[in-house]
């Protein structure tokens, strides 16, 4: 049976390979979203 | 590093280095806590022995689950060891002096005498002041020359109330928009207003030019106005919400925030944030108040567990609108799990002090809007540049890995060290921690997690 369901997700190791650009934007202006930017990457 | 957790009906495995997240049933959730201690045999002996009461658990079911770990450990999705603090740091390096975002305080004053405002009434503990179009203009020259090769750049348009000085915002935004094209530059602009001074020339000059507009709200109508008062002591609750449906609804409902604040007169926020969703907002964000310890709207440590708890209420609630087709969005649970940062913006941050700047009204560089008025963290000015080249690298050393209290925490790849404000402000150094911060901080990413688990459940 399956016990484990593994979510599709970004591997963040793979993205240092093609991360990196920059170009992602800097809602809050009080406690810091980077987790909740996207990425704006050839990525 | 593995983070564990259980929320709703979930057990939550997070492989924190790689960003894998798995869902797991509570006879796997046991295996990958004991796989790094024990052997399979003694796995196999106490889980026996544990779950003797199901009869799905068996010796070969055990030793089944065992293998798919071993799997996932070696595709590199469980365990993974931590190998990016080699690298913190070097994004910022290899970005050179680049700035890409600029915070525009256009007008230092405000028709809104909140008590519990960071910015002290929109004067910034200095004097009243306007930017005048010369010093904006140059502002945004100094943003071009030094963006190097970066195609995107920002400009929030904020104060005290930038709609005090709305003329100037027009002109400064048509005036960006003839140098895009020669530069090879795209622009996005924000608006972030208390919403008093909004009309139909705002509405539609916001929602032609600006891609996103920060509306201040703090929910219910007597929290809202308690604090959140003119100059005669009124609250702006009743003339404020109309003009931001109107503008909502110009908007097409899409590309705003409505931003309240809570404080410790409503730890219970999420009756403020399903208010706003009765009045048809759905694009929500509610930030915990930023003022020192001893202010009376400041969070107590009781504070804190219910907040904690409230945000729990709040991921279970919005799975229950989604389910019933009125979903609300709230910022903080915004994760993109196969399209979010890379490593690189995750061990370096907002980029306050580096890549991005607030400009006073008369063109002072300061690390970020929160800084703006502390006269040591003043980078330099908008026509010479950063000339406290010393400030620009203690923020440029800011990262994930700054500080040894985050050595072992599963969130430091989320926060990415954290707001360094809230830091300087709750212990005097941007590499200080705000631990009450960090707790609201990872209650916040599990419940996001948790939600993303649940929406792929309902999907199977």
């Amino acid at each position: 049976m399956e016990r484990i369901k593994t979510l599709e997700t970004r591997d963040l190791c793979q993205s240092a390979k093609n991360g990196g650009c920059g170009e992602c934007q800097t809602a809050c202006k009080t406690s810091c979203g980077v987790a909740n930017q996207k990425c704006e990457n050839k990525a | 590093m593995v983070h564990q957790y259980k929320l709703n009906v979930y057990n939550i495995v997070l492989d924190s280095c790689s960003g894998s997240i798995h869902s797991v049933d509570e006879v796997a959730y046991d295996i990958i806590a004991m796989y790094k201690e024990k052997s399979p045999e003694e796995i196999v002996r106490e889980l026996l022995a544990k779950y003797a009461h199901r009869s799905d658990v068996t010796e070969e079911e055990l030793y089944a689950c065992i293998a798919d770990v071993a799997a996932l450990e070696k595709a590199g999705k469980l365990y993974t060891p931590d190998n990016f603090a080699a690298m913190a740091g070097t994004f910022k390096e290899r970005s050179g002096d680049v700035v890409k975002a600029l915070c525009l305080h256009v007008a230092h004053t405000c028709n809104l005498n909140c008590s519990y405002c960071f910015a002290s009434q929109g004067k910034y503990h200095g004097e009243r002041a306007l930017m005048s179009f010369d010093v904006g203009k140059r502002a945004l020259d100094f943003l071009i020359e030094t963006s190097g090769h970066r195609t995107n750049l920002e400009v929030d348009f904020f104060g005290g109330e930038p709609l005090m000085n709305w003329e100037v915002v027009k002109q400064l935004v048509e005036y960006t928009r003839t140098q895009e094209e020669p530069h090879h530059k795209k622009f996005r602009f924000t608006l972030t207003t208390n919403g008093m001074l909004i009309d139909d020339d705002v509405i539609d000059f916001a929602n032609r030019e600006m891609s996103n507009v920060v509306l201040s709200l703090d929910g219910r109508k007597e929290i809202h106005d308690a604090l959140r008062v003119d100059y005669a002591g009124n609250g702006s609750y009743d003339r404020i919400v109309p003009k931001f449906q109107k503008l909502v609804k110009a908007r097409g409902g899409k590309n705003y925030y409505m931003r309240g604040t809570f404080t410790h007169a409503n730890s219970d926020f999420t009756k403020d944030l399903f208010h706003m969703a009765d009045l048809g907002f759905t694009e929500l964000s509610m930030e915990p108040v930023v003022c020192a310890p001893g202010d009376s709207a400041a969070l107590t440590p009781e504070d804190i567990e219910i907040v904690k708890r409230q945000y729990e209420l709040l991921a279970v609630d919005m799975l229950r609108r989604e389910k019933e087709g009125k979903p609300i969005t709230f910022y903080h649970y915004m994760l993109d799990l196969t399209g979010g940062p890379c490593i690189y913006k995750r061990i370096s941050g907002c980029g306050s002090g580096t890549e991005y700047m607030a400009v006073t009204p008369w063109g002072d560089l300061y690390p970020c809007h929160q800084f703006v008025g502390e006269e040591k963290y003043k980078l330099g000015n908008i026509w010479d540049g950063v000339t406290n080249t010393a400030l620009r690298e203690e923020f440029r050393s800011c990262n994930a890995y700054a500080r040894k209290e985050c050595d072992g925490c599963w969130a430091r790849l989320y926060c990415s060290g954290g707001c360094a404000a809230n830091a300087y402000h709750a212990t005097g150094s941007i590499k200080g921690v705000y631990e009450a911060g960090c707790e609201l901080f990872k209650k916040r990413i599990e419940c996001a997690i948790m939600m993303k688990v649940a929406e792929s459940q309902e999907q199977d």
